[in-house]
C-alpha cells in the first residue's frame, strides 16, 4: 500500500518550507542579542549551516541518518549521493510521500541543529573553526543520533524511545554539545557589561521560530492525519504556557515581564514539547510548557550564572535543558489514544517509557559532550578556535567578515 | 571666591570604557556624558569589502567621555584616565582640556559650584 498521496505529500513539502525558514528565523532571533558589532558574524552561523549542511546532506548525511542500518548505529550508504531517493516512497519511513520530500524535510531538522549551537559560542568563536566544525559535527554526532532514534532499526527506536520531531536528534544534541564549546573556548571578556543590541530582531526571530516550528511539529507526522493536527494543537498550546510561566517568573522575581523573557519563554515552549508533541494530549502540553518555562527560566538567570559559564545566548539553557525536560515529559504524558503508534506513559500506568525516555538522554548527552569534546581538541591542533583579544575587541564582523552591519557615518 | 570649572574630554576605545568610569568613580566623578563616535588619527584602520566594493576604513568607532570637574584637580582626572587607558598602543586615544564659564542646572537653576553638587 506504498501508494504516494498527493494530500500528504503537497503537505510535507509545505512543512519542510516552514522549518526551513527556522533557521533565518534563529539568525534574527540569536543576531538581536549581541552587540551591534557581532550581528552579521552571528547571523552568518546560521546562514552558514544552510550552506554547508545542504551539501553535506545530499552527499553523505542522509544516507548515514536514514541508510540500511548498521548494527544499530548508523545508516550505510546505500543512498550515498541521493542514490536511489527519488518519487517512491521508502516505507520504512514514510509510505504515502515521495522519499525525495522524506530527505528535503529531514536536510531542514540537520540544518537548524548545529546553528542551534552557534548561540553559545557567539562573539568570539573564529569563522572558519565553526564552519569546520559543524561539517564534523553533522557528520559524527548529528548523523548518528537521528539514526538511533529515526532510522530503521537505530538502536535507541528498537529500544521505544519516543521522540516525535527531534527533541534527542535536535535538542538535547545541539544543546549539550553548545555547553561543551562554550567550556571549551571560555567567556567572552566583559562579559558583565554586554547587553543585546536590537530586542525588536530577536522578537521577530522568536515569532518566525513559532511559525515554521508547526512544520516542525506536525510535519513530523510525515502526512494529513490526526497527528499531525495533536501535534500542530500542542506546539502552540505549549508555546503560549512557557511565554506564560517565564514572564509570571520574571514578575515575581524582578516584578517586571521583559520583551527578551517573553521571547525565550515561546522558544523553550516549542523546545519542551518537540519530543512529545504528537504523543501527548492538547491538556498535557500545558502542563509540558508550563513547566519547561519555570525550568528553564532558573536555567538560564540563575544556573548559568552560579557555575559561570558563558553560555552566550543560552543555546544550551534554552534547547538543552528544554529538551532533557521536553524527553522525561514524554515519558510522564505520552498516551496511546492520541497516537496508536506510540506508548503509554507514566500517567497512564506505564512507568517503564519513563526509563526508556532516560536511557535515551543519557545515551545523547554522553555521545554528545563527548564526541563534541573530541572533535574540538583535534580541530584545535590544526586552527584556532578562538579570536584574539584584539579581534574581539573589534567586534566578529569587521574581524572575520571585513564588514560592518551599521557602520560608518551617515554621508 | 573664584571659582574654576574645567572640561574634560577623553576620546577612547570602547574596550576599558568600564574601568575607566569604575576609576573616575573612585575619585569622585559620578557625571559624566558619554557618545558614540567615529574618528581617526594616525591608527590604522582596516579593510572592508561590499560585493566588488573594497573599503580602507580608518574612521574607526571611539568612545567620547565628557567629564565636568571643579573641586576635583583636573590633573587627578588625567592621571587616571592615563593610568587606566595607556596600552603604549596607537589608538588609546586623546584627552582635551579646556575652561568652562559657568555650570547651570536646569531643575533648581542652581549655578556655578552648586550646579555640580548633589545633595543625596
Amino acid at each position: 500500500m506504498n501508494a504516494i498521496n498527493t494530500a500528504d505529500t503537497s503537505f510535507m513539502i509545505f512543512a519542510t518550507v516552514l522549518v526551513m525558514l527556522m533557521t533565518p528565523g534563529l539568525a534574527l532571533f540569536y543576531g538581536g542579542m549581541v552587540r551591534r558589532k557581532n550581528v552579521l558574524s552571528t547571523t552568518v552561523h546560521s546562514y552558514t549551516a544552510m550552506v554547508i549542511i545542504s551539501l553535506q546532506w545530499v552527499l553523505i548525511g542522509y544516507t548515514l541518518c536514514f541508510g540500511k542500518d548498521f548494527a544499530g548505529f548508523i545508516g550505510n550508504f546505500q543512498f550515498l549521493g541521493l542514490h536511489g531517493v527519488g518519487f517512491l516512497p521508502n516505507a520504512d519511513y514514510a509510505g504515502t510521500i515521495p522519499q525525495s520530500v522524506f530527505m528535503l524535510f529531514q536536510l531542514m531538522f540537520a540544518i537548524i541543529t548545529p546553528a542551534l549551537i552557534s548561540g553559545a559560542i557567539a562573539e568570539r568563536m573564529k569563522f572558519l573553526a565553526f564552519a569546520v566544525f559543524i561539517l564534523v559535527w553533522t557528520t559524527l554526532v548529528y548523523d548518528p543520533i537521528a539514526h538511533w532514534v529515526w532510522g530503521a532499526g537505530g538502536w535507541l527506536r528498537n529500544l521505544g524511545a519516543l521522540d516525535f520531531a527531534g527533541g534527542n536528534v535536535v535538542h538535547i544534541s545541539s544543546g549539550i554539545s553548545a555547553l561543551v564549546v562554550a567550556l571549551v573556548i571560555g567567556r567572552r571578556k566583559k562579559l558583565k557589561s554586554i547587553t543585546p543590541h536590537n530586542l525588536p530582531m530577536t522578537l521577530l526571530g522568536a515569532g518566525i521560530l513559532w511559525f515554521g516550528w508547526f512544520g516542525f511539529n506536525a510535519g513530523s507526522a510525515l502526512g494529513v492525519n490526526g497527528v499531525a493536527l495533536n501535534a500542530f494543537i500542542t506546539t502552540n498550546t505549549s508555546a503560549a504556557a512557557s511565554a506564560l510561566t517565564w514572564c509570571i517568573c520574571e514578575l515575581i522575581v524582578r516584578k517586571k515581564i521583559t520583551s527578551l523573557g517573553l521571547a525565550s519563554g515561546i522558544v523553550v515552549g516549542l523546545v519542551a514539547i518537540t519530543p512529545g508533541a504528537g504523543f501527548v494530549s492538547p491538556m498535557s502540553s500545558i502542563l509540558i510548557g508550563g513547566i519547561g518555562g519555570i525550568i528553564c527560566y532558573f536555567s538560564v538567570t540563575v544556573v548559568k550564572i552560579k557555575f559561570g559559564y558563558d553560555d552566550a545566548l543560552d543555546a544550551f539553557g534554552c534547547h538543552g535543558i528544554g529538551g532533557i525536560w521536553g524527553g522525561i515529559a514524554t515519558g510522564i504524558f505520552a498516551s496511546k489514544a492520541i497516537n496508536s503508534a506510540g506508548a503509554n506513559g507514566l500517567i497512564h500506568g506505564n512507568i517503564k517509557l519513563l526509563g526508556i525516555q532516560l536511557i535515551a538522554i543519557v545515551a545523547t548527552v554522553a555521545y554528545s559532550a563527548i564526541m563534541t569534546f573530541i572533535i574540538l581538541k583535534v580541530l584545535g591542533k590544526f586552527m584556532s578556535l578562538r579570536v584574539t583579544a584584539d579581534e574581539e575587541s573589534d567586534g566578529l564582523d569587521v574581524s572575520q567578515h571585513g564588514e560592518e552591519a551599521y557602520g560608518g557615518i551617515d554621508i | 571666591m573664584e571659582e574654576k570649572f574645567s572640561k574634560i574630554d577623553i576620546i577612547t576605545s570602547s574596550s576599558k570604557f568600564e574601568e575607566l568610569k569604575e576609576a573616575l568613580n573612585v575619585i569622585g566623578v559620578s557625571g559624566m556624558t558619554v557618545s558614540n563616535v567615529l574618528g581617526c588619527g594616525i591608527q590604522k584602520g582596516h579593510k572592508e569589502f561590499y560585493r566588488g566594493l573594497a573599503l580602507d576604513i580608518n574612521l574607526l568607532p571611539k568612545l567620547k567621555v565628557e567629564i565636568i570637574v571643579c573641586d576635583i584637580p583636573v590633573e587627578l582626572v588625567v592621571e587616571t584616565a592615563k593610568e587606566v587607558l595607556h596600552t603604549g598602543k596607537m589608538g588609546d586615544g586623546k584627552i582635551f582640556v579646556y575652561d568652562v564659564k559657568n555650570i547651570i542646572r536646569i531643575s533648581n537653576g542652581a549655578e556655578g559650584r552648586d550646579a555640580l553638587r548633589y545633595n543625596k
